[in-house]
């Protein structure tokens, strides 16, 4: 296996990578990447194909404000729909009087859960939520009525109007309770209990650290609201414009809880402002097409930013207990975790979460044995699902903590300690599946360690630039510096024997001018990624033409599944991928009949296939006045499994890696930080898009930063109190650090293009590695995030405090 | 009339004298805030934004008169070396949209405990001038803000301006708050000296239910201070931290808690009359 | 869900409000609004102008920033009925149909859109920073845009965005002052 170079900075790690802060992303210009079918036949480069920064074809539109987001959607005879959601984090409702609100003029519908036609409940893997809760409301913000009116003013005046009368019933906010608490839902209180055991479960180390571990409840935070607008459809169906992640199964659950066929609901991706995991779930989907249908007109929908903290799942967060034991040289032996998620109110994905949080409990090392205990339960707190990283963020919060409690307690360099226990290929993690793919978890940590550190503070550094920024809370000699590394391991794609897939269509035709150009039509969502442009650039490539046009993402393709998990890439990218080579086949088929040579291998070059043999050529505009060629293909990733009962099995498809090393300045007296670089060696296996990539590990790398020192959805006796952008709080520009990130490339065997998904490991150990440089600066033990001033200023001193059974004899 | 557009005072004055309930519109950033979260329901909105005479800075040789729809974009942009303390607090205001639209008049009329301008208001013993048909008055920002949210201000009372009396000396404010930029403030300081007077002044945000001075703090400060060298020994600018911090009230809330915010306004307070005295 | 103290209120809104506002230069009618409407909402759902986008409505993320007698603002935070007799410029009026400005140009060069919801207004501050102030250092731009919350890009191609202009804008004017 061999660290690939594509482009200077993409360096092998020992090398003095250059950092591509402060320019254009160093990584242009490199070779394109041929796809494996077409690696020999297309020869010639097309412009914009794969490898290159190749451009947005929806970045114009974004820039002039002319992208049509779902919330931007319009039609002149729209009402405005609106939710009742519940004030109480678990009541029994009484009644409901919708009299007064039905009443008021220019209301023209109040629905509640008795006008829900098909099924009561959805959900993404166990349908327990209820559509508008009928009985129980069981988490502040529960939808309990919805009103469509003909002014956004008067659909919330009479949301205001109806009148329900609520009985308060005990609550469930703590997660250690929720076991042996009485059932808050029918399903009961445990969505899932994963142990996991790997090796000699009753080894010891020489050396033994242990801590727990805290993480807050972070939030998506996208910024474009849940939106969307409903049409009923001539034949009694619905047309449903929508911000999603996942056309598909947004489009089964609508059908369900509607009760119509699958084929009268019709989705269409609406412009999507972010996602991060808060749009795998339903949210207003249902709702807003009751109110078309029962209306018979177009119905609008658009969260306020509040609705839309209440109105979406969040990361969940954890309570860790960890123990690691070593041997004197370093060599892991064992690690033991008890891990407990809290859900919230329903299942969302919390049982997918779960496994990831207990797969990779050790992180990206080889450790000999492991004693996991994870679990996941129902509160009355607010629903917990997908958010980038999912369940790997959390544990890797811990790990890396612990990583540096062992190294403090073997006095060993803690970049040397994570050296000697990284894992390589041909290595198992603690599920007992061996690592087949590529695996530089060394290279990603030598690359960000190479990147130079930032400069010394100057003695006339502008006060903004210190911690505390325009508030002018510091001085240069009130702050201290420090530096932490973290590593981590995240799965690509779908576990445990999920049959994932991802569908494309691919057309090949002459444009009136007689020009060839290619449609793709993929239901993968485009939620700011850039699958749009990938897609372009994959069909470039393999079919040699440079006019690519998109179909808008709708159902009315195949499933694309979702734009989560890391995985459109290697999914819905191989789908056109295969789409494009069945077209291809096509094309040099009717070439071969052109050119009168039957057997002969031809090659596909940009615009026309050559017969190489005897130099004779046809362009591929000629070859298509027979007709179009489309294809319509499916593409599944290789089989996993499940877990075992002692949580072994093959269940991921595949692996990345990355180090994040951060640079911090701390007032500690104050408690404020200021995070000023983060270095980064990331395992891309191929960069398809150097630009693209670049911009998904500056931007997870935000949000990691944002989860170490700002991001928390604060909730009180399940009352969320901070649902603003006033007070949850998100990176500024003058929050974010610089990046200076080496992308690692070693083309993953069996991936499309040898690329590794991007999206969610630099929000994993980024948070990590904040934390580390905050308690190296201060000495602070800091074993939650988001660390807050106050956490700083008065916590317990200790990178490494002596915790009981720390440091024995052996 | 659902919307008055006065371009005198007069008039504007005029419009709340018939209509006290009348919801005044200064820089919007917090009415309108308030009108989307539904948390105030417009019926008769006076605007402010067309009268010239609200939005002048003038100086005399009391002081300066700054007009109630003077923004803190004008303050941080035209006025830092007539207002330093002001321009330096007006800079931590919300964001570069939030200063060129909000006002100061606005600032003093929600009277938030956390408002951005009040600490050094206070601090300068700056009084608020009313207006009414029935006449004009003018109120010590000590008076004027009576509670969390609440002022002395009369339904039919207009603020027009607020007046800061000339003083010599250096000045500091800080804005502590969890995020570098555009955040709501945990605790805040603002000091200054009045080396003509020798005397010490702060004003407190965010740490009790109005901005507060702490008038033990600033008499055991003023002793301490040598005045002739502007200078301080360390215990004696760290016994000024201690006494502002004994000095607050705070409250634990969502955005922080009571003990942290009492320690930040002690430290925040030492360092502002360090970095006064090191002027 | 959320405190609120107005009491239900069974007529619903009054929709009778009429004005002009000055728009990218042109006179826009509004008819039959309600009071209580903010400059973002009539850009958006009675002008057929939604390049301002809708964020948070609280004046936190400048995705709704506007230029309004030209100063950069949060159209979010206007009354709509207030904007009357103000010169009002949106995204949509900073560059002739079909033309790029150079700022939007080099977001798209610099690799700085993703979602794209936070990038009108971005688009919008920018120049407003780069007509104020030619040749930022980069805390300068990080200060400006600090109202302007993204949460796709971790702001890096936005940074390298606004330095190429700056860079360009300065190399043109040498072009020019050259005899």
């Amino acid at each position: 296996m061999t660290t690939t170079t594509c482009g200077p900075s993409s360096t092998a790690a020992t090398g003095s990578a250059p950092a591509v802060t402060g320019s254009a992303p160093a990584v242009t210009g490199s070779a394109p990447v041929a796809p494996p079918g077409t690696r020999e036949r297309t020869q010639r480069r097309v412009r914009d194909g794969l490898g290159t920064s190749a451009d947005r074809p929806d970045g114009t539109p974004k820039v002039t404000g002319a992208f049509a987001f779902s919330s931007d959607l319009h039609d002149q005879r729209m009402l405005w729909g609106r939710t009742l959601r519940s004030p109480h984090a678990h009541a029994r409702i009484v009644s409901i009087d919708t009299s007064a609100a039905a009443a008021m003029p220019g209301v023209v519908a109040v629905l509640l859960a008795e006008d829900v036609p098909g099924k009561a409940t959805f959900g993404l893997e166990h349908t327990d939520q209820p559509v508008l809760a009928r009985d129980v409301v069981r988490y502040e913000g529960e939808a309990v009525a919805i009103v469509a009116a003909e002014h956004p003013e008067t659909a919330l005046r009479a949301i205001r109007a109806i009148e329900v009368t609520y009985e308060p019933l005990p609550l469930l906010t703590d997660p250690a309770e929720a076991a042996t608490t009485d059932p808050i839902h029918p399903d009961g209180n445990v969505f899932r209990t994963l142990p996991l055991r790997h090796g000699d479960v009753d080894a010891t180390g020489d050396v033994v650290v242990e801590g727990t571990y805290e993480v807050g409840m972070q939030d998506q935070a996208f910024l474009g609201p849940e939106s969307a607008l409903a049409l009923p459809s001539d034949d009694g169906g619905v047309e449903l414009f929508i911000s999603t992640q996942w056309l598909h199964v947004d489009r089964d659950q609508v059908a369900a809880c509607l009760a119509l066929p699958a084929d009268q609901v019709h989705l269409t991706l609406g412009g999507v402002g972010g996602a991060f995991g808060a749009r795998e779930d339903v949210s207003l989907q249902v709702h807003v097409c009751l109110l078309a249908l029962a209306t018979g007109r177009p119905v609008k929908m658009l969260y306020s930013r509040a609705e839309s903290f209440l109105g979406h799942v969040h990361r969940h967060p954890a309570r860790m207990r960890y123990r690691h034991h070593a041997r004197r040289d370093g060599t892991l032996v064992k690690v033991e975790a008890e891990i407990l998620l809290d859900g919230g109110a329903y299942a969302s994905s919390s049982t997918a979460v779960l496994a990831n949080a207990v797969c990779f409990a050790a992180g990206p090392y080889r450790v000999e044995a492991a004693r996991i205990d994870g679990q996941v339960v129902r509160t009355n707190n607010p629903p917990c699902g997908a958010m980038r990283g999912f369940g790997v963020v959390q544990v890797c919060f811990a790990h890396e903590a612990q990583m540096d409690r062992l190294a403090a307690a073997l006095d060993m360099d803690p970049v040397e300690l994570r050296l000697h226990n990284a894992l390589k290929p041909g290595d198992a993690i603690i599920t007992g599946q061996r690592l087949t793919g590529t695996a530089p978890v060394r290279e990603v940590i030598e690359a960000a360690m190479a990147h130079p550190l930032p400069p010394d503070p100057r003695e006339d550094e502008p006060a903004i630039a210190l911690p505390g920024g325009a508030g002018l809370t510091a001085r240069r000699e009130d702050v201290r510096r420090g530096t932490g590394i973290a590593v981590s391991i995240k799965n690509l794609m779908y576990s445990e024997g999920f049959d994932d897939y991802s569908t494309a269509r691919v057309r090949l035709e002459t444009s009136p001018d007689g020009e060839p150009f290619a449609t793709v039509h993929s239901a993968c969502a485009e939620v700011g990624q850039g699958f749009v442009t990938l897609a372009q650039q994959i069909t470039r490539t393999a079919l040699g033409i440079e006019r690519v046009v998109l179909h808008a993402a709708d159902t009315g393709v195949g499933s694309a599944g979702s734009t989560s998990a890391s995985r459109q890439t290697w999914m819905s990218g191989g789908a056109v991928q295969l789409a494009c080579d069945t077209v291809h086949h096509g094309l040099l088929e009717r070439a071969r009949g052109v050119l009168g040579v039957p057997d002969e291998p031809l090659v596909l070059e940009p615009g026309r296939v050559v017969d190489p043999a005897t130099g004779a050529e046809v362009a591929i505009a000629q070859l298509l006045r027979a007709g179009p060629l489309e294809a319509t293909e499916e593409h599944h990733h290789a089989p996993t499994s499940t877990l075992d009962a002692d949580g072994q099995g093959d269940a991921h498809v595949s692996f990345a890696f990355a180090a994040h090393r951060a640079t911090v300045d701390v007032d500690p007296d104050l408690g404020l930080v200021r995070v000023l670089q983060i270095a980064t060696g990331q395992d891309v296996g191929r960069a398809l898009n150097p630009r693209a990539v670049i911009g998904q590990i500056e931007g997870g790398i935000a949000q990691g930063v944002g989860l170490a020192v700002m991001e928390e959805i604060l909730v009180e006796d399940g009352l969320v109190r901070n649902p603003s952008f006033t007070d949850y709080l998100i990176p500024t520009a003058l929050d974010m650090p610089s990046v200076a990130a080496t992308l690692i490339e070693q083309p993953e065997p069996g991936a499309p293009f040898g690329a590794k998904g991007v999206g969610e490991p630099p929000t994993i150990s980024s948070t990590p590695a904040v934390v580390a440089a905050i308690r190296d600066a201060t000495g602070k033990a800091l074993t939650r995030v988001p660390v807050r001033a106050q956490d700083i200023a008065f916590g317990e001193a200790g990178a490494i405090p002596p915790t009981a059974g720390s440091t024995s004899a052996g | 009339m659902p919307i008055a557009r006065p371009t005198s005072l007069d008039d504007a004055v005029a419009v709340l004298a018939d209509d006290p309930a009348a919801d005044v519109l200064a820089g919007g950033t917090d009415a309108m805030v308030e009108i989307s979260f539904d948390h105030r329901r417009p019926r008769h909105v006076l605007a402010l934004r067309r009268i010239d005479e609200l939005r002048q800075v003038t100086t005399t040789s009391l002081g300066v008169r700054i007009g109630a729809m003077v923004t803190y974009g004008q303050i941080e942009r035209d006025h830092a070396t007539l207002l330093p303390g002001l321009a330096m607090a007006s800079r931590t205001v919300g964001s570069p949209q939030i200063r060129n639209a909000g006002t100061i008049g606005g600032n003093l009329g929600t009277a938030s405990p956390a408002g951005d301008a009040l600490p050094w208001l206070l601090a300068m013993d700056a009084e608020v001038e009313l207006a009414s048909v029935r006449g004009t008055r003018r109120l010590p920002v000590a008076a004027f803000v009576t509670g969390p949210k609440r002022t002395a201000r009369a339904d039919d009372e207009l603020i027009v301006a607020v007046h800061v009396p000339a003083m010599e000396g250096p000045q500091h404010t800080a804005k502590l708050g969890p995020r570098n930029a555009m955040v709501i403030s945990v605790a805040c300081t603002a000091v200054v000296l009045d080396t003509a007077a020798r005397q010490v002044r702060i004003g407190m945000g965010a740490v009790g239910p109005t901005p507060l001075r702490a008038p033990d703090a600033e008499a055991a400060a003023a002793e301490a201070i040598d005045w002739d060298a502007l200078r301080a020994d360390g215990t004696a600018i760290a016994a000024f931290g201690q006494a502002c911090a004994a000095a607050a009230s705070p409250i634990d809330d969502h955005r922080s808690t009571a003990e942290y915010r009492r320690h930040a306004v002690g430290v925040l307070a030492s360092r502002s009359l360090t970095r006064c005295l090191a002027a | 869900m959320t405190d609120h103290d107005a009491t239900p209120d069974l007529t619903g809104p009054d929709l009778s409000e009429s004005y002009a506002l000055s728009i990218n230069g042109r006179d826009r009618e509004v008819a039959d609004a309600w009071l209580g409407e903010s400059l973002l909402y009539v850009l958006r759902e009675r002008l057929g102008l939604p390049g301002s986008k809708n964020a948070c409505e609280q004046g936190e993320c400048g995705s709704c920033s506007v230029m309004m007698d030209g100063l950069l603002v949060n159209s979010c935070c206007v009354l709509a009925a207030d904007a009357v007799d103000a010169d009002v410029r949106t995204v949509e009026g900073l560059a002739p149909d079909g033309t790029l400005t150079d700022v939007q140009q080099a977001f798209l060069d610099a690799g700085a859109v993703q979602c794209g919801f936070c990038i009108p207004g971005l688009i919008v501050s920018v120049h407003d920073l780069l007509d104020r102030a030619p040749q930022p250092d980069e805390l300068e731009v990080r200060e400006a845009i600090s109202g302007n919350l993204c949460r796709c890009t971790g702001y890096g191609r936005i940074l390298q965005a606004v330095q190429d202009v700056a860079a360009a804008r300065t190399a043109a004017d040498a072009q020019e002052d050259r005899p």
